[in-house]
């Protein structure tokens, strides 16, 4: 039991964590860090970290691969998006373009990646730079506006970007509360039912407590969540693709072949290589995610800003190599998983939120966070080293 | 009788839920070579890093009693001032490093700032000649083959004034002759009064240079046998290991039933990688019949492996020539994935570096060369794959108790286990086996062979690769020899004994290789 007990909290690590370090600004805070208004800020804060770390995890899981350029990317991608908007192009014409660009981009490191063995920081590096560039280039150098209303609403900018309640909750949003139980509700179902179809076959199950235990905590913060957003706006949409995002690529990296791949060959190339699997395919298809990725949180990053800066997205691809390291993804690929990185990302936000209310100095601010940071990943290696 | 140099007296160590060493004592004599027998995990290369102080004092009980006093080492330092040396499995040299370099490593020729190269060269090159090395110490380690980084690894621990050398199977990467310079060399050693412990599991060697045998078994030393009191042959030092007698090493085959050439080479010639002038493999023909074992002997470095995986869809060498027929059709197999299409599996020989993703548990080793078996459209089936995992598990007999364990913290054999289920589970009719034994205890060395029967009863084709000689005789029913690249003798198992192929790659070699 104790054992077990051990072996919980080692994998739980960052979770007690993120506990640890939300109860700490709870307390410096008075309170402040978790009032409705904090919490929605954080989701939407933090959207583009959420969306570039699911695609950072990809390239991460081959082999500790990462992708410098995709802060670049966001404000190229952006950028490009803006402009045409200004130009009256159809909005979900800018949108398609916005996101094909991003899966270009993604074609082009992939290719010297995967096909010319270009090693990734080198590849990438040269993507900082030269988007950079590009952005600057599509925006002339100046900020570019965006006031099309339709995409602001939809990608999270502007004051609407929240969903609509129909049901009309006296001071609460009704919506926002009944999207978080049914959430909860689904969450439960789904955990029962694999339970139990694993159970007819007569497969080995955790006791039930162990499952009792995981439905009420998850489903109580998940409700939690939700009732907080219900007393502020409701239900941000940019909470609506991060979800979407984060579901998609769990489901990829947990029950596809191609996500098996990702990990094989993080673990072992050679023998990935001679079970059949060409792995020149997965570094593609990972840089290609990359691209898709990084196109995604540019139109939430300009719809949020209501407008785009050749400045944008500095840094953004170190906060989403951060959120993976920190969400235990290991350095040397075939490891972590998307559970991690949200918490992962999580983490980062409370942090760098909690500072900001209590006033800390924004450099003292990055200090801070490099520590996390390197805490993070020392943690990682002294737990694996007594696995040894 | 000399003196006791080492006494290891009731040696317990523990780790988190298992006694890896249960009560051990051990002596060795001064001048002797001690040879530490035993099937894996049985405790052997703990003991030696409990003497070596890789496990500090303190994290075991008992005491050690070196040249007559108790020693407390805290780390490897300490026990290499008094003259222990342990040579790893796995060589410890940096490749683009000089020998010189390498060999003081840790232990640099000159004072704190600056590096005395013509000591640390001249000295170096003094160690090699003691190892019979003629190799200049400025040459880079990445431009000797294993034997000799093997000898550097000695040289090393004679730069460090070795006293008592432990030797963890030393020879395990090495072929025939350069083991046998190394046990030479060992006995030379031995005259000049040098005591050293030998860690192997090829009981040839031990028989050839042991003054005494000690023999492990699940934690605790079972008994130690003197070489000169009693006669002692590899049945009866595997009767000690095992604990019982075992009669017969291979299993036998019943009711053989070949059939018709289900693979075939012809005018097979693959060129190497990087030099493409060479040929690695040069104009080999062979084939094997369903319901056969063809083995396929050669020493190492004689083109064995680059002939099997040139074979499987091209995954080694350049300009590759030849025509390959596969179930009579003739087949062009660009990569492995078309290979295994083809109905062929190729079971490496490294299974850590080329076969299996160690920190991936069985299930998904399992399944790896195979997910279209466990998918549909791209989506994993997770119960078929757990069941199908779990099927190879009981079939193979893989001691393990979940396949959701990683695949890195099975021992040797249970792994090899891993690594043929991959690939039985592609369904393949031709095995091409590379080594399926090497590294792996006798108990283990039995059920594989087994397998190995199992498959050619159900009309499967296996092509066996393997240095070991008894191995190949006891296993196949046809014999290749391949020697530098070519095939230099075909044999049935009938006619096949040690002396005749060894006479067959002698003759090559003196003839210049021609058949």
């Amino acid at each position: 039991m104790n054992l077990k007990a051990a072996d919980f909290f080692k994998k739980y690590t960052m979770v007690f964590a993120l506990i640890a370090v939300v109860i700490f600004f709870q307390i410096k805070t008075g309170g402040n860090i978790l009032n409705p208004q904090n919490i929605n800020n954080l989701i939407s804060q933090n959207a583009y970290v959420f969306v570039l770390a699911a695609g950072m995890l990809l390239c991460i899981l081959t082999g500790g691969n990462i992708d410098l350029a995709c802060g670049s990317v966001v404000c190229f991608v952006g950028g490009i998006g803006a402009v045409m908007m200004d130009k009256n192009i159809n909005v979900w014409v800018a949108v398609a373009v916005m996101l094909i660009g991003g899966i270009l981009v993604g074609v082009w490191q992939g290719f010297w990646i995967a096909y010319i063995k270009v090693p990734p920081f080198i590849a990438t590096l040269a993507g900082m730079y030269a988007f950079r560039g590009l952005s600057n280039v599509v925006m002339q150098g100046f900020a570019v506006g965006i006031r099309n209303t339709t995409f602001l609403n939809v990608f999270g900018g502007g004051a609407d970007c929240y969903i609509p309640d129909m049901m009309g909750g006296d001071g609460i949003n009704m919506t926002c509360l009944v999207a978080g139980i049914v959430c909860a509700v689904i969450y439960v179902v789904v955990l029962f039912k694999n339970r139990i179809s694993a159970m007819t076959k007569g497969y080995k199950v955790g006791p039930v407590y162990v499952d009792i235990a995981k439905a009420v905590v998850i489903s109580a913060v998940v409700i939690w969540i939700f009732y907080m957003l219900a007393q502020y706006k409701g239900i941000p949409t940019s909470l609506i693709w991060i979800a979407v995002v984060l579901l998609a690529y769990a489901y990829i990296t947990g029950n596809t072949t191609m996500g098996r791949y990702l990990y094989a060959v993080g673990g072992n190339e050679k023998a990935t290589r001679l079970s059949g699997i060409d792995p020149r395919k997965v570094y593609f298809f990972a840089y290609i995610n990359m691209g898709l990725m990084s196109g995604l949180a540019g139109i939430l990053t300009v719809a949020r800003a209501q407008g785009a800066q050749p400045t944008f997205g500095q840094g953004y691809e170190m906060d989403a190599i951060a959120a993976c390291f920190i969400g235990g993804a290991s350095a040397y690929g075939g490891e972590g998983n998307v559970f991690g990185i949200v918490i992962g990302a999580l983490l980062m936000g409370v942090i760098n939120q909690g500072m900001s209310i209590m006033g800390v100095e924004a450099n003292y601010q990055k200090v801070v966070k490099g520590i996390v940071v390197l805490v993070a990943i020392i943690f990682d290696v002294m737990s694996n080293k007594k696995k040894k | 009788m000399g003196k006791i140099l080492l006494e290891m007296k009731n040696i317990t160590k523990t780790f988190p839920g298992v006694k890896a060493l249960d009560d051990v004592n051990f002596k060795v004599e001064e001048g002797e070579i001690h040879a530490l027998v035993g099937e894996n995990g049985a405790g052997k290369s703990t003991l030696m890093n409990v003497l070596s102080g890789i496990y500090p004092f303190g994290t075991y009980d008992g005491e050690i009693i070196y040249e007559g006093e108790t020693c407390r080492f805290q780390t490897i330092r300490d026990s290499e001032s008094k003259g222990i040396v342990i040579i790893h499995q796995e060589l410890a040299l940096v490749p683009q490093m000089s020998i010189g370099e390498n060999m003081f490593l840790g232990n640099e020729r000159g004072n704190k700032n600056a590096i005395n190269w013509n000591e640390t060269y001249g000295e170096a090159d003094k160690y090699l000649r003691m190892v019979g090395l003629s190799e200049s110490s400025r040459v880079l380690i990445k431009d000797i083959g294993t034997g000799k980084q093997q000898l550097v690894e000695i040289a090393k621990a004679l730069a460090k004034n070795a006293k008592l050398l432990i030797l963890d199977e030393p020879t395990s990467s090495l072929n025939e002759t350069d083991s046998k310079a190394l046990l030479d060399l060992m006995l030379e050693f031995k005259k000049q009064g040098m005591t050293m412990i030998i860690i192997t599991h090829k009981l040839n060697e031990v028989v050839y240079v042991a003054d005494k045998i000690t023999v492990v078994r699940d934690g605790s030393t079972v008994e130690t046998m003197n070489c000169h009191e009693m006669e002692i042959d590899e049945d009866r030092i595997i009767k000690g290991m095992v604990g019982r007698e075992i009669t017969d090493r291979f299993p036998k085959r019943e009711n053989v039933n070949i059939g018709s050439i289900n693979m075939e080479v012809r005018d097979w010639t693959v060129h190497h990688p990087i030099y493409t002038e060479r040929k690695v493999v040069d104009n080999v023909n062979f084939n094997v019949r369903r319901g056969e074992v063809v083995g396929i002997y050669g020493l190492m470095g004689a083109g064995r492996t680059e002939l099997a995986m040139s074979i499987f869809g091209k995954s080694y060498g350049s300009s590759i020539m030849g025509i390959l027929y596969v179930g009579g059709k003739q087949v062009n197999l660009k990569n492995p994935r078309e290979a295994i299409d083809a109905k062929i599996a190729y079971v490496t020989e490294d299974r850590k570096g080329n076969g299996l993703v160690l920190s991936n548990p069985i299930r998904v080793n399992t399944s790896l060369a195979n997910m279209d078996g466990v998918s549909n459209k791209g989506i994993i089936d997770a119960d078929k794959e757990y069941q199908i995992a779990v099927e190879y598990k009981d079939k193979l007999h893989t001691k393990t108790p979940t396949v959701e364990q990683n695949v890195g913290n099975l021992s040797g054999g249970n792994q090899q286990k891993v690594l043929l289920a991959k690939w039985m589970f592609t369904d393949p009719d031709i095995l091409i086996l590379d080594e399926p034994t090497r590294g792996i205890d006798v108990g283990a060395k039995y059920e594989i062979y087994c397998i190995i029967n199992d498959l050619v009863k159900a009309g499967k084709s296996v092509v066996m690769i393997s240095s070991e000689l008894p191995e190949v005789i006891g296993m196949s029913d046809r014999i290749y020899i391949m020697n530098e690249g070519k095939f230099v003798g075909e044999m049935n198992a009938a006619e096949a004994t040690q002396e005749n192929i060894m006479a067959c790659i002698l003759q090559s070699t003196s003839t210049g290789g021609d058949e």
